[in-house]
């Protein structure tokens, strides 16, 4: 508890000018028999890339929903910069969704797709159309103005979907697994965009994945769901490296449970070193290499282990071959305890 | 599935005599109807538009046609409003009954005319007490053109699904404003078809249309019926027959093109 704490207070020291722009409290929702989201809280801090992580099903895209105004809770409350919007309608709240399937309007071009929000909320033309035109700017769509939906690749479809939020200026920006739909490649570069994007119009993202390494590369800060709660809330690095409970240590990277002396420790793959004599730290573990498996960057070592117990590594040393008899060894204080 | 050259020989002649059987018959129609000999001699010895003048010049004729145009279109008008209503309701709402009520519409267009047509014709002058006449042949053409439009309409909302309303909502624009700028226009190419398709059902109705229909209507199907049997109105039959089969196989033509123009190019 009193860790806790102080792991608040150091955060808030850090972050002290950031406000709360989101205020989720006791927050529910049940569909049939099955409770969605269970009594979530958070809070969402003016200017930050908030991921809600976790599997399908884990409650993150009802409360993004929620949010959003699509969903009504059961019970509990949303405050957007202050005031409780948890029963009002989605267009009567200051914030903006980006959907996993875009939901850009087929009939209308690019232009009027951007410049949908501005033209119901009334704003005059000549500045609707230099704002769209900047938006367009903004997305690097400059020229596709008089594009039909249909007539744009996947990645273009997602930066007019984006530019289309981004052109009312919202508080908060809601994002739908935006990225699912896209090749990998075209996703890592699109992730690398959303992040600069974010820096630069200062706007506060709220996005929802079910992707770990992507949550890990470009959130603040990420909340990981399951069974309709949050499960851990930290800066990318707290939850790698300090998983606070089995859940998180298995969903988010991967980790080795290792029954030693009677009791559970957790270590990640590329803490471990394996070799052919023990080379790291004052754990020391004899085994035989089982098999070796090329995942690109990285290769995985799996070693069956004189505990009985199969460890994989991902940090060789020297050359190995499968059958060889290994030895791993890592620094025991890079082990993480599970409550 | 691959077929063998044999099989897709006797396969296409078989279709072309089915079409030939229908074809055939409706093109002989239309061609007599320019056949300048009175009793049909085939093949036709000369060219004439004068049956189609003398129909035009017909009272009867244009009474009738009069009052089919009024009655299809009056039908068309009906279902478009109560078909698109209840797609609405039956694709957006989760209510009791929901599964019972779409049957309902959709029932009627199995049910034989005549049965229709006894059991409105019961309704109208026994139960209800009201004379037969242009609102009561509306109404018995309504049971089965609402399905049109209603089918058209629900298999375009299923499609739209509800992400285009909810993004028309999360930029701000409320219920009212979202279905006029966003779910009507998606949806007009559906209604449109639909309503073609009504109007070419209603246009050619008899069977309904003869029981609901008062002393004082003929629309052109009945005015066909009425006539066929005078030797001397023969000429003219033929001419009012083929523009039935225009009138009503056009829209349902266009009908087609327009939901197979919106499958391919309406979304994505």
């Amino acid at each position: 508890m009193s860790q806790t704490l102080r792991k608040t207070l150091e955060f808030i020291s850090v972050v002290e000018p950031a406000s709360v722009i989101v205020s989720i409290r006791n927050l529910s929702r049940t569909f049939g028999s099955v409770k969605a989201v269970d009594g979530v809280n958070l809070d969402i801090y003016s200017g930050e890339f908030l991921t809600l992580l976790g599997p399908s099903g884990s409650g993150k895209t009802t409360v993004l929903r929620m949010i959003a105004g699509f969903e009504k809770p059961d019970s509990g409350t949303i405050e957007l910069g202050g005031r409780d919007v948890s029963q009002l309608p989605p267009y009567e709240r200051d914030v903006n969704t980006v959907f996993q399937d875009y939901a850009l309007f087929p009939h209308m071009d690019v232009i009027s797709n951007i410049g949908y929000g501005l033209r119901v909320a009334g704003v005059a033309k000549e500045e609707r159309i230099a704002r769209t035109e900047k938006a367009l700017e903004q997305v690097r769509l400059t020229g596709y103005g008089d594009r039909k939906p249909a007539e744009l690749s996947g990645g273009q479809r997602q930066r007019v979907a984006l530019a289309r939020a981004l052109v009312n200026r919202p508080s908060v920006l809601l994002l739908d697994e935006p990225l699912g739909a896209l090749d990998l490649k075209l996703r890592e570069q699109m992730q690398i965009e959303l992040k600069e994007l974010q820096r630069e119009v200062g706007i506060t993202f709220i996005f929802v994945t079910h992707d770990q390494e992507e949550a890990l590369t470009m959130s603040d800060r990420i909340a990981v769901f399951n069974l309709g709660n949050i499960e851990q809330l930290g800066t990318p690095r707290e939850v790698y490296e300090n998983p606070q409970s089995p859940f998180v240590s298995e969903f988010v990277g991967q980790t080795n449970k290792i029954t030693m002396d009677g009791r559970q420790i957790n270590i990640r793959p590329e803490f471990i070193t394996v070799s052919k004599s023990a080379e790291r730290g004052d754990r020391i573990v004899k085994g035989k290499l089982h098999d070796a498996i090329f995942v690109g960057a990285t290769t995985r070592y799996l070693v069956d282990t004189e505990l009985g117990e199969s460890i994989i590594s991902t940090d060789p040393s020297g050359l190995l071959d499968v059958g060889d008899d290994v030895v791993l060894s890592w620094e025991s204080e890079k082990e993480f305890l599970v409550k | 599935m691959t077929i063998s050259n044999k099989a897709r020989y006797a396969l296409m002649s078989l279709m072309g005599v089915g079409l030939a059987f229908i074809y055939i018959p409706l093109s002989v129609v239309i061609i007599n109807s320019f056949n300048s000999s009175r009793t049909f001699s085939w093949p036709p010895q000369s060219f004439t538009t004068q049956w189609w003048s003398k129909a035009i010049g017909n009272t009867g004729v244009r009474k009738a046609f009069g009052w089919s145009l009024t009655a299809g279109l009056l039908a068309t008008a009906i279902a478009l409003l109560l078909g698109t209503s209840l797609a609405f309701a039956v694709s957006r709402y989760d209510f009791f009954g929901k599964e019972v009520i779409s049957l309902l519409v959709i029932l009627p267009i199995s049910l034989p005319g005549v049965v229709t047509g006894i059991a409105l014709s019961n309704a109208f002058n026994q139960q209800l007490g009201i004379s037969t006449g242009l609102m009561t042949i509306v109404i018995g053409h309504a049971t089965f053109t609402i399905v049109v439009v209603y089918n058209n309409a629900l298999a375009r909302l299923k499609r739209m699904g509800t992400s285009l309303q909810e993004a028309s909502m999360d930029l701000g624009a409320n219920g009212i404003t979202t279905f006029r700028l966003i779910t009507l226009p998606n949806l007009a190419s559906a209604l449109f078809a639909g309503a073609l398709l009504a109007f070419g059902l209603s246009f050619d109705e008899i069977v309904v249309t003869t029981f609901t229909a008062g002393p004082g209507i003929q629309t052109l199907p009945i005015w066909i019926y009425n006539n066929l049997f005078r030797p001397n109105q023969a000429p003219i039959v033929n001419v009012v027959a083929a523009t039935l089969v225009i009138v009503s196989v056009l829209p349902i033509y266009l009908s087609q093109r327009l939901s197979q123009d919106s499958t391919s190019g309406g979304r994505f």
